[in-house]
């Protein structure tokens, strides 16, 4: 660092260079630096946040909640009649301010049912006196509907007011809170099977790109300049193509009268139209098609660059061709073929649209439902611990690659 | 993100507009398709012409997500919304609507007072005035149909009779209910059996016996061309979608009325909206009798007794109104308690 024959003035006039350089730099990635946070890290950290923290119910009740506090939900008794008097007072104030749909949408998630209960109870008490509701809330509770009386209401409540929750996790992984409070499986088995599902399309569609991909990589590399600049348009030409054009193009194909069938029909091979459409088969290869150029150009770019004399060394050294390909030739490619599988691989485990569209049900990934969850049943928080569940998969993945590849292997281009 | 920017350039351009043109400026959104062309010619141009106000009508698929959206960050870009009941109910409570001052309705072209004009369930809701009755049945096509002509729900499920593939839109609203009606449910006991175990165990299973031949789809809209192309025999969507291809194109589609779940559209008034004032008197407008005459071309029926004067008796018998015994109302109480849950079961089942 300092160097003896340097006075501290030039000393110092050097480290200034150096910070004035470094403050340039910052100043020209800033854009860059602003864009990403606004447009990435803002809406994954609120997401992420979302998933775990969830004030709604507790912001809504507060009151009850504190005195349910004091009741223990395992005992199978009611909570004591203050915290109903308390909650009564306080879905009247709700009603009043029509906020008792919000808390109805709330509970109903804990407990299905209690939608209609909570409002119908709501429209009760705005009616009813408040002094009245303070003092005996509880008797114009059970008599507004008799489900109040019953335990797994209160525990509903309890349980929804809790404003740092992992609920949305376990269920995301199709587990729950018994109410003994143990961990145990859920009635319903959805999540679980959808990522396996996922990965499993995912694998299979890494794995075709690769067959397809390889030796069209290889070929483009090792021919004349002409042919593979021509050749390499058709690769890239569905890069070009919009994505819902190359997908509703294969809705054309593959449809029930659609020209892949009527072909084969003409032909005599089929008798009957085969089912292509809305299957797992159409969402593999409508997406193998779509993501074939991520695979292909890492690993044309990786195999221009190998030197044709290794090849051919080992060839004069009296390696047959095929062990001299296996052993020389492939090797080299690792580091395209591992970019272009990651990069396929990836990509396509969080992909939505075309399995969406191509996709029937069985071609569902665990981006549909994800997508149902923040469009359809207005379940964001669930949505959000999907969404989080999906980026720790990907990032397990790829740290799981480090380690196997080793990311300084990767070559994009 | 790109769509709140999205959103924000249209809030700007949109505030731009309405300065420069002076006039008041409200922002209308309903389903589109061959309905939203007869609200544009029936309800949106008339009354554009008649108070030069500009009305910027827009399309949307349904659902509470967009408008829970534009309500809670506090954004909101529309203005009167065209809802489904089974929606309305929900929105309403959780405070995304504002509340209609329906005692202002006006009374009927024949001078009928607008409570006793318009149907009890059309004002059931504070926040919402129905605009028209439409409904949820199947159809098959004559030239692909094999084994007969089905008539009932039975005959939907009986897949020996009418072989083939049936469609169904992929959600648990309306195919639980038919499956209990096939499955010899009275009309009146199917809400009250759904809400039980025993009752959704029962619909799931009845729906076992067809699952491999249903095909199923996401908007109405891919209804008509499923039953076009044959890719499939029986095809369930709203009736109005069916009569527009009768109608407008002539296919040979056949409705089957039994068991068909009707509901009713409203006008509703997004919470929050700065026109608050100009949208109730567009909801005003585009609710008279003369309006809401216009919406059988699309067959769906008007939500008042008074347009009924204006509406050519042939179209009567083909509007839901005609049929409503052979039908059941959906209820929206049930799918506000069960639309979640049943919606999980329902996803777990189609994964299985």
């Amino acid at each position: 660092m300092s160097n003896p024959e340097l006075t501290p003035d030039e000393i110092r006039q050097a480290n200034r260079n150096r910070r004035r350089a470094k403050l340039l730099a910052i100043f020209f990635v800033l854009p860059l630096l602003g864009f990403i946070f606004v447009t990435f890290v803002a809406p994954i950290g609120t997401m992420l946040y979302r998933s775990f923290y969830h004030p709604t119910v507790s912001e809504l009740v507060p009151e009850t909640l504190a005195q349910l506090d004091k009741w223990s939900e395992s005992s199978g008794e009611l909570p004591p009649p203050d915290a109903l008097n308390t909650f009564a007072v306080e879905l009247k104030t709700l009603a009043k301010d029509r906020l008792s749909g919000k808390l109805a949408e709330e509970i109903n998630r804990a407990l299905p049912g209690s939608s209609s209960l909570i409002k119908s109870t709501a429209r009760r008490v705005s009616r009813t006196d408040t002094a009245e509701l303070q003092s005996r809330g509880n008797e114009i509770l059970f008599d507004a509907h008799k489900k109040w009386q019953q335990v797994e209401v209160w525990r509903a409540i309890k349980k929804s007011g809790s404003v740092v929750t992992a609920d949305f996790y376990l269920t995301a992984l199709d587990l729950e809170h018994s109410p003994s409070g143990e961990i145990v499986q859920r009635g319903t088995q959805i999540y679980i099977d959808l990522y396996w599902k996922s990965l499993k399309i995912a694998f299979y569609i890494t794995v075709l790109t690769a067959i397809i991909g390889f030796p069209l990589a290889w070929y483009l590399a090792n021919a004349p300049t002409r042919v593979a600049n021509t050749l390499m348009i058709f690769v890239l030409l569905p890069f070009w193509t919009s994505l819902l054009v190359r997908t509703t193009s294969w809705i054309a194909l593959l449809q029930t009268n659609g020209v892949v069938n009527s072909t084969l029909m003409s032909l005599h091979i089929i008798d009957e139209p085969l089912e292509m459409l809305y299957t797992q088969f159409a969402t593999v290869i409508a997406m193998t098609h779509i993501l074939l150029p991520f695979m292909v150009l890492p690993l044309y770019s990786v195999m221009k660059g190998i030197d044709p004399s290794y090849f051919r060394a080992a060839l004069s050294l009296g390696a047959k061709p095929i062990p001299a390909f296996v052993r020389i030739y492939m090797p080299m490619t690792v580091p395209g073929l591992s970019a272009g599988a990651l990069l396929v691989f990836i990509i396509s485990i969080g992909y939505y649209i075309t399995p969406a569209l191509v996709g029937g049900t069985e071609g569902q990934m665990i981006s549909n439902i994800i997508a149902f969850h923040m469009q359809s049943s207005n379940n964001w928080e669930l949505a959000a611990a999907l969404g989080s569940l999906l980026l720790l998969l990907i990032t397990l993945l790829y740290w799981l690659y480090d380690r196997l590849v080793g990311i300084s292997n990767l070559k994009l281009g | 993100m790109k769509k709140q920017l999205l959103s924000l350039a249209a809030a700007v351009s949109v505030g731009l507009a309405a300065n420069l043109a002076g006039a008041a400026e409200l922002t209308a959104v309903s389903f589109g398709g061959a309905y939203g062309e007869a609200q544009q010619k029936h309800m949106i141009d008339p009354y554009m012409e008649k108070t030069g106000n500009k009305i910027l009508f827009e399309n949307y698929s349904g659902g509470v997500a967009e408008l829970k959206a534009q309500v809670e960050s506090g954004n909101v870009l529309w203005d009167v919304i065209d809802m489904e009941v089974i929606d309305l109910e929900r929105a309403c409570s959780e405070g995304l609507l504002e509340v209609f001052p329906q005692d202002q309705l006006p009374p009927g072209d024949d001078g009928t007072p607008a409570a006793d004009d318009f149907s009890k369930e059309a004002l059931a809701n504070e926040c919402g005035v129905g605009n028209i009755v439409w409904t949820v049945l199947y159809a098959y096509n004559h030239d692909t149909i094999q084994g007969g002509e089905p008539k009932s729900m039975n005959d939907f499920f009986d897949t020996k009779t009418f072989p083939g593939k049936r469609a169904l839109r992929k959600r648990p609203q309306v195919n639980m209910e038919w499956a209990l009606l096939a499955d010899g449910v009275s009309k009146d006991e199917v809400y009250d059996l759904l809400a039980t175990e025993e009752g959704q165990a029962r619909a799931f299973a009845k729906l076992d016996t067809i699952k491999d031949e249903i095909v199923w789809f996401d908007s109405w809209s891919q209804a008509p061309q499923l039953l076009n192309d044959g890719g499939a025999v029986m095809v369930q969507s709203a009736n109005g979608r069916f009569f527009a291809a009768i109608q407008q194109e002539n296919k040979p589609f056949e409705m089957v009325w039994d068991g068909h779940v009707f509901d009713l559209d409203v006008w509703a008034i997004v919470k929050g909206t700065k026109n608050k004032d100009l949208a109730i008197d567009f909801v005003n407008f585009a609710t008279g009798s003369k309006p809401l005459s216009g919406m059988p071309e699309v067959a769906y029926g008007p939500t008042r007794q008074s347009s009924y004067a204006y509406i050519d008796e042939s179209v009567i018998p083909k509007l839901p109104s005609a049929h409503l015994d052979e039908g059941l109302k959906a209820s929206s109480l049930f799918w506000a308690d069960y639309g979640e849950s049943l919606g999980e079961k329902f996803n777990e089942w189609l994964l299985k």
